[in-house]
């Protein structure tokens, strides 16, 4: 307990913050002058203990002049700084590291041009031929797997009562398990050579909406659900019919919700690689067709031109990994607008 | 006008009875009070005249339910246009949070298919004025329905209900959520409307009742588990001064309940 107990239960003492500063640096200089005099060495040991003698001593100062409580409360707070420091570290570093690689071969040019007769070696080339690939594909599986996520949700939270409802809940639970590599296989030998319609970017959007499936049903059918019933009451009192009422009431209500499952099954499709190494197969020019013929796509991309050994491609591979994020961003981004757009409130 | 007629209506959630045989007769171009204890069926009742019971999983009735003589339960009716001729206004007030005021009213009209924008605009100014709200929102109709208070929200509900025109209005407690400035505007509203609906409304205000209802039916359970019953039903004015049974004159008077 605090030394210096305060008169009035209601007023406790505070810690000054520079106070707090002092603690801090005195641990780290503690540190420092352990770490010069003993055989202790290392940076990471270093700025681990520095980071233990420093909360040690901040706590210790805390408790001078604070009750339990707020030392209790001091260390959670610094127990959640430094989770969120190291999350943001992990995905700092690797969004820094890819854009500080990545623009060394990012130009316009990078933009405009396929791998069309370009060696590893060559210092030209671009992703143009790889970005329409992604686009077309990731933009087929959406068609292919938000409508019929979508109805499966209503479905779900809708009608579904009983055997088949909860067979159906059980099957798509499992898919969310499928490992992408087996949604490629099984695209691979039931479409590709079962009926020998050969590699192609549609193969490949079949592979990608096995994966977004369940993602898209499982979120939608939780956000359906959230939408209160006294809405539905309200919708059937004025005789609206109940599929006019799920999609004109309902849907709307759950837009936001469901907008963000979507993107969150894109952003999982838009970086897969292994399923499309069976499906699109890959291609070194610019093939628009979707529907008949290898296509490349940005994971392709980058999985190509980072197994060279040749710095140039290397850098293209980092240039192809850069726009890999930004077009999720954007695809994100661009979501978000829209169904901010639909909603009032 | 229509006249409704309850004949030996039971209703159950699941395996349990909520309602137990009601046999009630409500008269066109009147108001007619429900009143009880909590939990006695008042909402449960007044859900099976539109056919909202059913809406709940695992719920059903027996008994029959004649509007001008026809049963909305017989087989071929269908329960969309009985819902379209008897409206309900709810306890909470309920606007579509994703539409405007102007959308909120004309929701039922638009999404049963009237599109004519030229059409619908009269409609909603007449329901607005109808429930008493045209003054407050004429400025600002393309503004949410939930931007508005809580009393303005629910006579927002009212005017969505009366906008599709129906025969019968169904209200549960339409003012147990509001102030008394709202709540007296609101019974204002249903002495008006009356001249035009059949309305049904459940309160657990006694002076309410006695204010608005022309007649007042009094429901009511022994213990709880048991299903609700009908007490009595009557000219409010004799419920109130001469009931005819003294669980009624209990409850009104404060006694129990
Ligand atoms: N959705 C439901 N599922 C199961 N039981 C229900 C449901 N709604 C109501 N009940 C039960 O039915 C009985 C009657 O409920 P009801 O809502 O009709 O009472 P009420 O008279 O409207 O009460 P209050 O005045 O509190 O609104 C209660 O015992 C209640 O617990
Ligand atoms: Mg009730």
């Amino acid at each position: 307990m605090s030394t210096r107990a305060p008169a009035s239960t209601l007023r406790s003492g505070r810690l000054a913050a520079r106070s707090a500063v002092a603690a801090v640096a005195a641990g780290v200089a503690v540190t420092t002058v352990a770490f010069w005099l003993t055989p202790l060495q290392g940076r990471a040991d270093f700025l681990l203990v520095a980071y233990l003698a420093g909360t040690a001593a901040y706590l210790a100062v805390a408790a001078r002049t604070e009750g339990r409580r707020s030392v209790v409360d001091r260390l959670f707070a610094v127990l959640m700084v430094t989770a969120v420091g190291i999350c943001l570290l992990a995905l700092g570093s690797v969004l820094v590291y890819t854009a500080a690689r990545g623009v060394k071969a990012l130009d316009w040019y990078f933009f405009t041009h396929s791998m069309n007769g370009v060696g590893p070696r060559d210092d030209a080339g671009g992703a143009y031929h790889s970005i329409i690939g992604t686009l077309e594909q990731v933009l087929l599986a959406t068609l292919i797997s938000v409508p019929s996520g979508l109805l499966v949700a209503i479905y779900l939270s809708e009608y579904g009562r009983g055997r088949l409802a909860s067979l159906v809940r059980t099957v798509v639970d499992v898919m969310v398990g499928i490992p992408s590599i087996v949604a490629g296989l099984f695209i691979y030998a039931f479409w590709v050579l079962g009926l020998g319609r050969g590699f192609s970017g549609f193969a490949a959007a079949m592979a990608l909406s096995i994966l977004m499936l369940p993602i898209v049903v499982r979120s939608s059918e939780e956000m359906i659900k959230l939408v209160p019933a006294s809405l539905r009451e309200a919708a059937y009192a004025l005789g609206i019919p109940r599929w006019r009422a799920i999609l004109k009431v309902v849907l709307p209500t759950a837009s936001a919700g469901i907008t963000t499952g979507v993107m969150l099954a894109v952003a999982r499709v838009t970086g897969e690689t292994a399923p499309l190494l069976l499906t699109a197969f890959g291609f070194d020019s610019i093939h628009n067709d979707p529907f008949s013929g290898p296509q490349s796509s940005l994971p392709l991309f980058v999985f190509s031109q980072a197994s060279s050994a040749f710095g140039a491609a290397v850098d293209r591979a980092w240039a192809g990994a850069l726009t890999l994020i930004a077009v999720v961003l954007l695809l994100t981004v661009a979501a978000r607008l829209v169904t901010r757009r639909n909603r009032l409130v | 006008m229509k006249r409704i007629e309850a004949n030996h209506v039971s209703a159950w959630y699941g395996g349990f009875k909520a309602v137990d045989d009601v046999t009630l007769a409500i008269e066109p171009k009147q108001v007619t009070a429900l009143i009880g204890p909590s939990g006695c069926g008042k909402s449960t009742f007044i859900r099976t005249l539109n056919r909202m019971h059913e809406v709940i999983p695992g719920a059903r009735i027996e008994g029959e339910v004649l509007l001008d003589g026809e049963d909305i339960y017989a087989s071929g009716i269908d329960p969309v246009s009985v819902r379209r001729t008897i409206g309900m206004v709810f306890q909470r007030p309920n606007p579509f949070p994703t539409m405007s005021i102007r959308d909120n009213v004309s929701a039922g009209l638009r999404l049963n298919g009237m599109r004519k924008k030229a059409e619908l605009e009269p409609v909603v100014e007449k329901a607005l004025q109808g429930a008493g709200l045209w003054k407050e929102v004429r400025d600002r109709l393309d503004k949410p329905g939930a931007s508005l208070s809580g009393g303005q929200q629910q006579r927002l509900c009212i005017a969505r209900a009366i906008a599709v025109e129906p025969q019968v209005l169904l209200m549960d407690e339409p003012c147990s959520a509001l102030d008394p400035v709202s709540t007296l505007r609101i019974e204002d509203l249903i002495a008006e409307l009356k001249d035009m609906y059949t309305i049904v409304i459940v309160t657990h205000n006694m002076q309410q009742a006695a204010r608005v209802s022309d007649s007042t039916a009094f429901f009511t359970l022994e213990v709880s588990g048991d299903p609700g019953r009908l007490v009595e039903v009557g000219p409010t004015s004799k419920i109130f001064t001469k009931p005819g049974d003294e669980r009624t004159e209990a409850y009104i008077t404060g006694r129990f309940g």
